[in-house]
């Protein structure tokens, strides 16, 4: 029974990692980047909703819908201030002005709301759990709803990018943007969309990692946010279904790793895990092929 | 006939090098005008300065009396204007009805379907394997998808670029009569083609290009029984 609570606070912890996850792969496929800055906006949402919950003492909803368009609107902003103006630049400079914009909010959070921490008050009432098999197996009810959040988040992902017209271009601009232009695809607005929804479900991820772990800090979201990189890059960077698997393994390995052998070890195994991923399978376990063009 | 493409005395760079040296030419409604002459002519570019993907320093291109000059490229395909690009470029792990939906972004949703029948009409071939993405079909198959797809978007003027590149001669063939139907259908059509005879059997009028200019012109006979074109692009 200790094994199989281990492994739903596996995926769990991985859900959180895989709708992270889901930010960079989906921003990667598309403009061909990897925005560093995509932890930090979970902390900022965290924030936001804390701000909301606790001090303003507002409906958890209202924390999450306020964290969401808050950092839907920063992730926008972001992307037209810092991004757009690099498009032609070499990879190099997008990936430093990246690390900046991390370190620009990080610090940002620092002068606005201190290095104090904050107690994050959980969007589900702590304590509140579900026993099962005559109290043999105990989860608490926010597990649950990570989970749920999860799945629910990639079916509609999945359904929006295979069925809309606008994921369809998304798709369309991740393969070829001067053909979607062609087409007569705004490619710009299609990125914004991009790091719009991204930042968005950044926003949920922290609300549901402050939720689980619930002290909040400007660096609240860097660990995690190298962590679901792991994850997109483990599963396969530019896949949205990559990121769920790998979201979900690095979760369990890490809990596990936590579990059976040592907790200061467990980010070292993840990171170990994940080179050798990637010595096997280069394009990560769901990656495409990259096909050179001839 | 009305004029209904006019580009006049463009000049591309890219980065030093001069691509178009001032070339200026026409297209009227019904048409089929091509474009011929060796690599690096300067035909492709002349294709993508028209659309949009590059812009040209100098002169302008005015489509049905209005100036494209700063038009960005995703807004000329709802003007009426498609191109097939040089190597199809059709979105390979997109499904073959996906891209034609693609094609078909920005018109009215209510009319996708009525043009999906009549691009499938005229490619029989799409409609059979339109669930397939479109990395698994062949070169040719997927030169009709990249011709379907600019279709879906009721362009007034196609343009085609180097659409027999790399196809067995009996698919050059056959994209030809392809492109000789629309044309009787009454499509107009810019066409550049490196298959010199191919292309000048098929069009009205012809412009032969040489490093960027525009050298001869005439109509698509002459250019084909003239004895320097014969020499310089058909093979003696």
């Amino acid at each position: 029974m200790t094994f199989l609570s281990f492994l739903i606070s596996g995926i769990s912890l991985g859900s959180i990692y895989a709708i992270i996850a889901l930010g960079y792969t989906m921003v990667y496929g598309i403009a061909k980047m990897l925005n560093f800055a995509h932890g930090d906006v979970i902390m900022v949402g965290a924030y936001i909703c804390f701000f909301a919950t606790s001090r303003y003492e507002m409906p958890p909803i209202v924390g999450i819908l306020l964290a969401v368009v808050v950092c839907t609107i920063l992730g926008i902003v972001i992307e037209k201030l810092a991004y757009k103006p690099l498009r032609a630049a070499p990879i190099l400079a997008v990936l430093i002005t990246a690390i900046g914009v991390s370190y620009f909010l990080q610090n940002a959070a620092l002068l606005l709301w201190s290095s104090n921490p904050k107690v994050f008050k959980p969007i589900v009432p702590t304590g509140s759990r579900i026993t099962l098999f005559d109290g043999q197996l105990s989860i608490s009810v926010i597990t649950l709803v990570t989970i749920a959040s999860c799945i629910v988040i990639m079916i509609a992902l999945t359904t929006f990018t295979s069925k809309s017209k606008m994921g369809k271009a998304m798709r369309a601009c991740s393969e070829d943007k001067g053909a979607a232009q062609l087409m007569g695809i705004n490619v710009n607005a299609t990125i914004s969309l991009t790091f719009a929804i991204g930042s968005g479900l950044a926003a949920i991820a922290g609300v549901l990692l402050c939720s689980a772990y619930p002290t909040l800090v400007p660096t609240t979201g860097a660990m995690p946010g190298i962590k679901a990189f792991t994850a997109a890059v483990f599963g396969g960077i530019g896949s949205i279904p990559g990121a769920l698997v790998g979201g979900i393994l690095l979760g369990v390995i890490e809990i596990f790793a936590k579990a059976y052998i040592t907790t200061q070890l467990s980010d070292a195994i993840c990171f170990a895990v994940l080179i050798v991923v990637l010595l096997v399978k280069p394009a990560g376990l769901l990656g495409k092929q990259i096909r050179e063009k001839v | 006939m009305a004029e209904i493409l006019k580009v006049d005395n463009i000049n591309v760079y890219y980065g030093a090098i001069h691509a178009i040296k001032g070339i200026s030419f026409h297209v009227d409604e019904g048409e089929v005008v091509t474009l011929i002459g060796a690599n690096g002519a300067g035909k492709s570019t002349t294709l993508n300065t028209i659309s949009g993907l590059l812009r040209s320093k100098t002169g302008s291109v005015e489509f049905m009396g209005k100036s494209l000059n700063r038009t960005p490229a995703h807004k000329i395909v709802s003007q009426g204007l498609a191109l097939v690009p040089e190597g199809r470029r059709v979105f390979l792990q997109m499904t073959v009805q996906e891209n034609l939906e693609m094609g078909a972004f920005t018109q009215k949703n209510s009319g996708v379907a009525a043009d999906l029948e009549m691009v499938y009409q005229q490619f029989p071939r799409l409609k059979e394997r339109y669930k397939q993405t479109a990395g698994t079909l062949s070169g040719g198959e997927q030169q009709m998808l990249a011709m379907g797809r600019a279709l879906m978007s009721h362009p007034k003027l196609l343009m085609l670029d180097e659409p027999s590149m790399g196809l067995a001669p009996i698919l050059v063939e056959q994209i030809f009569e392809i492109i000789q139907n629309l044309h009787n259908a009454g499509t107009t059509i810019l066409l550049v083609e490196q298959n010199a005879q191919a292309a000048l059997s098929v069009a009205d009028r012809g412009y032969v290009l040489e490093t960027g200019k525009v050298v001869t012109t005439g109509s698509g006979t002459e250019l084909l029984s003239s004895p320097e074109i014969k020499k310089a692009y058909l093979g003696g």
